[in-house]
């Protein structure tokens, strides 16, 4: 388990350093600047701008610095923001994208294993048809439609829940089925799919021998078994969840991580989209390494060491 | 040496069509694939021509109603379901090329080079995807913009992003394909046909394209109608946020992002909405359908 760790630590590492060094260096290469207005800045100022926020001298040493900086955890000034750090600004959005991603995260699981099970257990009738279409819709269906229907719906006609923004804990509701639909969907065909093989697995016809019950055999004994493909599914699911709540941040006007990203590239921002490119990263790397540790606690069959 | 006809396609066929919810979705795709193609020529209107009539409900004159600039929303969709279905078919045909051959190499050689490639599908797919494509077409446009202001004064200049979202995403979209045919590659590799083919003196390459890509068919066949959806949804994820596609041309993304605009409590046109939503998502209902019935037709 140790080298396991260490091994794929190292290697995030590796990719992390990448994916900093890739949006730096895009960013500064790519013509145009953070203080780059339709009124052209004098000189004297644009060159004391540049100096204040380390990016002046050349590209070589405004990128060993800036890495010195982030390797110290200092994810330096936003340029569009001015006065905040890129910490500061994280440390505030971070929490709002943390709770709609892990809610949605919920959410999406649940209501997909349910339905997906619903449909298998029920196969070749009426709920299992209706369920797998309803699946196949909300899949094909993008998030910026659902969510302007939805706050249409609950939000202008029967005025159960806000618009947008962010007041009260009832403002996540709507962005959370929103960001979770497309979610539910897959997770409830994937369920659906690798619960009717087990079903038919000869250990079930043991279980059934044994005298268990159906319920325990279909929630205890096949469940675990059919997950395995949806716990796989996790981490890509982490990968969709995160673009997804930009889009949904934007409908909802939520002050998420997500809105920074799209408004740090841009204003060519590049500290706070290298703040938020590093934060999705971990995420993602991170969600991805307890998905293969969830699995081989689910699967003995499975080691980590090869 | 003529090759023997194959014989699983014309029966792959049969079975699909069998199915009525194929059906559907294909005669439903070529219907929105030909209108958007014939229709602009029949009706000689211009998507981005203006006019002082704005946001006018669907009328006689404007079926889907205008724009905030008085511009014919038909006009703009049918633009649109050409632009995304451009973006659709193209970036998945550069997926296709990428997945297949890393998924080829991968499987069929086997060490070193097995462990590198999947090594780098890994880590790719470690890496917030539309983030990269994000950053490739920020950093690229401009460039391609330059290179191509000379050229013919400059009318492909609107058309570089649409030319960097179908690459990026073609580059972006080739990871589950790639480990699909490696998958497929590593036991099809086995199998006596194979090592016939080797003992009989046949180079690599021959049976990789000829032995081998045959028997991939089917399999890639399912997952490219599954790839085409799926980049189609990025492409109008980056419309929607504003760094795909540019005005005045639209994608359905674009269309989209001004539609949930224009919803509010006092005045919604909901018409924004409501058209280039029911196109797109017909559409990418109809390329999963027809998904799914081609896995569950091959599975047979």
């Amino acid at each position: 388990m140790l080298p396991f760790l260490t091994r794929r630590l190292l290697s995030m590492a590796g990719v992390l350093f990448c994916v900093i060094s890739l949006t730096f260096l895009l960013v500064r290469l790519s013509p145009g600047g953070p203080f780059t207005r339709e009124r052209k800045l004098p000189p004297a100022i644009e060159k004391q701008l540049l100096a204040r926020y380390h990016l002046d001298g050349t590209l070589w040493q405004q990128y060993s610095e800036y890495l010195g900086d982030v390797l110290q955890g200092d994810l330096r000034l936003s340029t569009k923001y001015r006065d905040r750090s890129v910490n500061e600004l994280l440390a505030q959005s971070l929490p709002i994208s943390a709770l709609l991603g892990v809610s949605a995260l919920l959410l999406a699981t649940v209501t997909g294993v349910w339905l997906g099970s619903l449909a298998a257990v029920r196969h070749g009738t009426l709920t299992d048809t209706a369920a797998m279409l309803g699946a196949l819709g909300l899949i094909s269906i993008p998030t910026f439609v659902t969510g302007p229907l939805l706050v249409l719906g609950f939000a202008l006609w029967l005025k159960w829940l806000p618009v947008g923004g962010l007041n009260s804990p009832a403002s996540l509701i709507l962005p959370t089925i929103t960001l979770a639909g497309p979610a539910i969907a897959s997770i409830a065909r994937l369920t659906r799919t690798s619960l009717l093989e087990v079903l038919h697995a000869p250990f079930l016809r043991t279980a059934r021998a044994k005298g268990l019950s159906e319920n325990r055999i279909l929630y205890v004994h096949a469940l675990k078994t059919a997950l395995l493909p949806v716990v796989s599914y996790l981490g890509p699911l982490a990968a969709n969840l995160l673009t997804g709540s930009i889009v949904v941040e934007s409908l909802f006007n939520l002050p998420g991580t997500g809105s920074f990203f799209v408004n740090a590239i841009l204003n060519r921002d590049v500290f706070l989209l290298g703040g938020v490119v590093i934060v999705y990263c971990v995420l993602l790397m991170g969600m991805n390494l307890l998905v293969d540790i969830a699995y081989t606690w689910l699967d003995p069959r499975i080691r980590l060491e090869n | 040496m003529t090759r023997p006809p194959s014989t699983s396609r014309p029966g792959l066929l049969r079975r699909l069509f069998r199915r009525p919810a194929a059906c559907v979705a294909m005669l439903l795709l070529a219907f929105i694939l030909l209108s958007s193609l014939l229709l602009p020529w029949l009706l000689n209107t211009d998507p981005h021509s203006t006019s002082p009539h704005t946001f006018q409900p669907p009328s006689f004159t404007h079926p889907f109603g205008t724009d905030v600039n008085g511009r014919d929303l038909l006009a703009r969709t049918l633009e649109g379901a050409r632009i995304s279905l451009l973006v659709g078919f193209s970036g998945t045909l550069v997926s296709l090329c990428i997945g297949t051959t890393c998924g080829l190499l991968a499987g069929y050689m086997g060490g070193k080079t097995d462990a590198l490639l999947m090594r780098l599908v890994d880590i790719l797919y470690a890496i917030p995807r539309l983030i990269l494509i994000i950053l490739a077409t920020f950093a690229l446009d401009p460039l391609l913009q330059r290179w191509l202001a000379p050229i013919q004064d400059g009318r492909w200049l609107g058309y570089t992003k649409i030319g960097i979202l179908i690459v990026a995403l073609g580059c972006i979209e080739w990871l589950t394909m790639a480990r699909i045919v490696r998958g497929q590659v590593l036991s099809l590799k086995t199998l006596p046909f194979v090592q016939a083919a080797r003992a009989l003196g046949q180079s690599h390459t021959k049976i990789l394209i000829r032995h081998l890509l045959p028997n991939l068919a089917g399999v890639i066949v399912v997952y490219l109608t599954m790839t085409v959806p799926a980049v189609m949804l990025d492409e109008s994820f980056l419309s929607f946020l504003g760094l795909g596609v540019q005005a005045p041309q639209a994608s359905w993304g674009t269309l989209l992002s001004d539609g949930a605009q224009s919803l509010n409590p006092i005045r919604s046109h909901w018409w924004l909405l409501l058209f280039p939503a029911t196109a797109m998502s017909l559409t990418l209902l109809s390329l999963n359908f027809l998904g799914d019935a081609l896995r569950d037709a091959l599975a047979e």
